[in-house]
């Protein structure tokens, strides 16, 4: 007789809604009439999201274990998850977006069909729409969910395949420029497969040491037998491979093209919520399975956060396409991120609070970024060239004006979230006594604030180009996600105290 | 009448101000004009009223306002002056609506709307009295960053041919300056943490930690950095020729007068206090830095072909004095400097203003172009000639008392570095009467007998008219000021425990004669 693992349905309830919904939007990709699919499949992939968001609020308070040890149910995780939900709700939405494209979808209508064949040429001005990208990008959040609330290595490597397929395959989905989006998807795939590889690596060390793959069982074999070769090597491939997810240099190669290539609505949604998803989990890892060994992998974090700083900030100066500039700031926010990481010191001090509020800050303001590329157009679609942007200020000044406070808020300067997100992380970062990561993340700071500023000076004080881009009037849906993003960036600037309250009250791991 | 929030008034009043110029709808640029002069001459009497409630018998800070801004990191909304603060406030508050009415008839590059350029001076004005006002250190930090933006808006959008490069120099600067300012700022929280037991930002109870002096001398540069960059001190002013040069001249008169301010009111309101020792151990070297800059932007004043560049150069020169008056931590020093601070505003602003007159008239900011102006444009030649020699510290002008207090409280104190100094006085002697001599004096030509070269006309009367009488009034009375200054500089010297037997009280007669 086997006894039937506790399982606390309530604590799982952000999940079935999640989960739920993408399979009914299976369900419904396959059997309901086309025409009615898009509506459909939009409302159910919002229910889905804001039904987990929901939920985690609901939850809220809770610190407990459960089905069988395998989940962790406690105020980091439901913040993470919160965060998650929200910002995949807030994407589902770019998804939607049916205004800016004359075809009136970012996604291209039939996949399968080659690039540049003649299909593909008719398919291009037809107005059919692809919605098979709402239950896979349902599917990726509810996987991100999981992930990081995994409280099991092989929990968490399930749901880091759960979240990284979905986004493969759409990656691939963009109507315009298909063969850079072909390429971007199967470049993330190729090397996602070997992130993953890693990882599972990684565990199989790390089970073979301590024989066990509960964070917990982990951090109490540590504790007593101490680590040995086979675990700290098994811990570095664990770290490598979440770094991929967590597109922090030196494994960030993929990062610009696949955010370049991807469909725009796909880079938001990647560049906020998968952040969220890989953050979370390198410190459910770090703090629960190896808290008690912080020496083992403070040096390894030290080092790729300065790496992942230089590496973002430098090589995002020589970038001259929109989308690869926010890739390499995604990739020098990730740096920062883990000054935030080192911040948690051994448990007392005020790094996980400070990455949370970090994390749902950097969302929002990036998700918002990417919200005004897709609305800069010209006649083959999104106009990412920077010197495509000069002179935006005087046909748009909304627009321009709306960029640039969220570029001035990925910039750090007071008065927006960004400012108070880094002086979190980096007084986290000081209080333990790494300093010199805080001076070296402030220099950066500073670097990566030139590529930002370049946008505003083109936008701003260039004459317009000749024949330029139009700004596409948005409709319902980016406009609710661009003012929500920007609403929200500029709360979190001005008055943060109760996020910052919730993030400290939420800055608690059970394993 | 003191329980009246002024501070907070000053600040929020041209903030609203400037979103109602901004919201106004396009083509209404007459209507910005009004209301820009409107609420900055509103902030003057503002000013003036906060300076009657001041009692400067009275406590260090006053006119105090405080409320929890984010209590999950100890910051406070907190504002505050001592004498100190006050009369840059002051100083604000009558070149704000000086600059508005200077800049009446200015066109923005390309045939841009110049309503922008009136809303992003008002957001200015509220960030600068934010940033004096605040005795809060995060949020002196949060004004002394957001102030760019506007200052950035302004150069890069009205300015001269190369504002684009001059913009970007600008920002990146103050900002390198200021993140590295940051992480000093959090490493004060953190100490405040482990001594007090709760992080605090709040300027008084940090004056009072007893801070290592090895962790002081960190904390110390990080702030120095900030503000030598901002005041400029040599070498950090590259950024300050290039601004000045290229922003319109409204925006170089704020930018020169009241932004570099800041740096030297960094180093008396916060390097001083709460940072004793390694003020001490660092003044020889600051000091040196200072001496240098006197030399070589008077030097480098005298090789200048362009009038902008030129009087940036001089500022540069009197940063250098400002910075001597500091770091000789005397109290007639002290007081000088900060007399200085305004004397500068007050001088340097005027210069800007008439040399951008006559660019206006000429069209070009080559000295080489003109000539002979006193022949056709008396009026704006003796204008010109007053504000230079109020630049080179004549006596009867207000410089000259400054200069003076500055000379005569570092003398006892750091003998050698003064005597370089007062070489100084010779070399800007030689730049103003130079460019005097080249551009006012002599026939008429290049540019003078080129264009219709038109003498004052009664605005630009208006604009010069109360810095003039400044200009003498200071010079002749400068007592009611030092009435304010003295005590905070006192009490400044008190904090750092500066050597009794270098100190005399800056008295009436000294400051007077």
């Amino acid at each position: 007789m086997i006894e039937a693992p506790d399982l606390s349905l309530s604590a799982l309830s952000p999940f079935l809604f999640v989960f739920g919904a993408a399979l009914v939007g299976v369900l419904v990709e396959s059997f309901a009439p086309r025409h009615v699919r898009q509506p459909t499949q939009v409302a159910l992939a919002l229910v889905g999201t804001v039904g987990g968001f929901a939920c985690t609020l609901l939850l809220a308070g809770r610190g407990e274990v459960t089905a069988a040890g395998a989940l962790a149910v406690d105020g980091a995780g439901l913040f993470l998850q919160a965060t998650i939900a929200g910002l995949g709700a807030l994407s589902v939405l770019l998804f939607a977006e049916r205004a800016l494209d004359p075809a009136r979808s970012a996604f291209v209508a039939s996949a399968a069909v080659p690039a540049g064949s003649p299909r593909d040429r008719e398919l291009l001005t037809d107005e059919r729409v692809q919605t098979e990208v709402y239950p896979l990008a349902t599917f990726a959040v509810g996987g991100m969910m999981l992930f990081v609330a995994a409280n099991d290595l092989l929990v968490m490597f399930i749901a880091l395949e759960v979240l990284s397929l979905p986004l493969y395959l759409i990656c691939g989905l963009s109507r315009r420029r298909r063969l850079l989006s072909q390429e971007a998807a199967v470049k993330y795939f190729l090397l996602g497969a070997f992130a993953s590889a890693f990882f599972l690596y990684g565990l199989a060390l790390v089970y073979g040491a301590t024989g066990t793959v509960r964070l917990a069982g982990i951090r109490e074999s540590v504790t007593t037998d101490g680590t040995g070769t086979l675990l700290v090597l098994g811990l570095g491939l664990l770290v490598v491979g979440l770094m991929f997810k967590a597109s922090v240099a030196p494994f960030h190669t993929w990062t610009p093209d696949v955010y370049q290539g991807a469909p725009t609505p796909v880079t938001a949604f990647m560049a906020a919520c998968t952040k969220v998803a890989a953050f979370g989990a390198v410190l459910r890892l770090l703090y629960v399975a190896f808290g008690t060994a912080d020496w083992t992998w403070r040096p390894l974090v030290y080092g790729i956060a300065i790496v992942s700083m230089v590496v973002g900030a430098v090589l995002g100066l020589t970038q001259t396409d929109v989308k690869r500039m926010l890739a390499y700031s995604s990739i020098a926010h990730a740096g920062f991120l883990l000054t935030g990481v080192i911040g948690l010191g051994a448990g007392t001090g005020s790094g996980l609070a400070a990455t949370l509020f970090y994390l749902l800050a950097y969302g929002l303001t990036t998700l918002g970024a990417f919200a005004v590329v897709t609305l800069v157009r010209d006649g083959d679609g999104e106009a990412t060239q920077l010197s495509q942007w000069a002179g935006l200020a005087r046909r748009s000044p909304l627009t321009a004006a709306i960029m640039t406070f969220l570029l001035l808020a990925l910039a750090g300067i007071p008065l927006t979230s960004g400012f108070t997100g880094k002086f979190a992380v980096f007084r986290a970062a000081i209080e333990v006594g790494a300093w010199p990561l805080a001076v070296v993340a402030l220099v950066t700071s500073a670097v990566a604030g030139f590529f930002y500023l370049r946008l505003v000076v083109l936008m701003y004080f260039s004459d317009p180009a000749e024949d330029g881009p139009s700004v596409g009037v948005p409709g319902l849906p980016t406009t609710v996600v661009l003012a929500v993003t920007v609403a929200a960036t500029l709360v979190l600037g001005v008055v943060p105290g109760s996020v910052l309250d919730l993030a400290d009250g939420a800055a608690r791991l059970v394993g | 009448m003191s329980d009246v929030p002024w501070l907070l008034t000053m600040i929020v009043v041209p903030a609203v101000g400037g979103a109602a110029v901004a919201a106004l709808p396009k083509g209404r640029d007459a209507l910005a004009k009004q209301a820009a002069l409107a609420v900055s001459l509103l902030v003057l009497v503002l000013a003036v009223l906060a300076t009657v409630a001041f009692d400067t018998g009275g406590e260090r800070f006053q006119l105090t306002t405080a409320v929890d801004w984010i209590p999950a990191f100890g910051v406070q909304f907190a504002l505050g002056v001592d004498g100190i603060a006050l009369v840059m406030l002051l100083l604000i508050g009558v070149l704000v609506p000086v600059v508005v009415v200077a800049s009446w008839r200015d066109t923005g590059p390309g045939g841009r709307s110049m309503k922008a350029y009136f809303a992003w001076l008002l957001v200015l004005e509220s960030m600068m009295v934010g940033v004096f006002a605040a005795t809060d250190v995060f949020l002196f930090y949060v004004f002394f960053e957001a102030m760019l933006v506007p200052m950035y808006f302004i150069i890069g959008s009205f300015g001269g041919p190369r504002r684009q490069y001059a913009a970007v120099k600008f920002f990146l600067y103050s900002l390198l300056g200021g993140l590295v300012m940051l992480a000093s700022v959090i490493g004060l929280y953190v100490v405040s943490n482990s001594q007090i037991g709760e992080g605090t930002f709040a300027f008084d109870a940090l004056r009072q930690l007893d801070i290592d002096p090895g962790v002081q001398k960190l904390l110390f540069l990080g702030f120095f950095v900030a503000f030598a960059i901002k005041a400029p001190l040599v070498p950090f002013h590259t950024w300050l020729p290039d601004s000045g040069a290229e922003a319109p001249v409204g925006g170089a008169v704020l930018l020169v007068g009241v932004l570099d301010k800041v740096g030297t009111f960094g180093f008396i309101r916060y390097c001083l206090p709460l940072f004793p020792d390694a003020s001490r151990t660092f003044a020889p070297w600051i000091l040196g830095l200072a001496v240098a800059g006197i030399l070589y932007g008077a030097l480098l004043a005298m090789g200048q072909s362009d009038m902008k560049r030129l009087v940036t150069y001089t500022s540069i020169a009197h940063f250098g004095f400002i910075a001597l008056g500091i770091f000789a931590f005397t109290a007639e020093g002290g007081s000088g400097a900060v007399l200085y601070m305004v004397n500068h505003g007050i001088s340097t602003g005027i210069l800007f203003l008439v040399v951008g007159m006559v660019i206006t008239r000429g069209g070009s900011r080559s000295i080489a172009d003109y000539g002979g102006i006193g022949k056709k444009a008396p009026v704006l030649a003796g204008v010109f000639l007053v504000a230079g020699l109020s630049s080179l510290a004549l006596p009867g002008t207000n410089s000259f008392v400054s200069e003076f207090l500055v000379l005569l409280g570092s003398f006892p104190t750091r003998p050698v570095f003064t005597i370089v100094a007062t070489v100084g006085i010779v070399l800007a002697a030689l730049y103003v009467l130079l460019l005097i001599q080249r551009a006012v004096h002599g026939p008429a030509r290049g540019k003078v007998t080129d264009t219709a070269f038109p003498d004052l006309r009664r605005r630009e009367m208006v604009v010069v008219a109360p810095l003039l009488a400044l200009v003498i009034g200071l010079g002749v009375y400068p007592q009611p000021l030092l009435d304010l200054i003295n005590p905070a500089v006192a009490a400044t010297m008190g904090d750092i425990g500066s050597d009794p037997a270098g100190t005399q009280p800056a008295t009436a007669e000294q400051g007077a004669n």
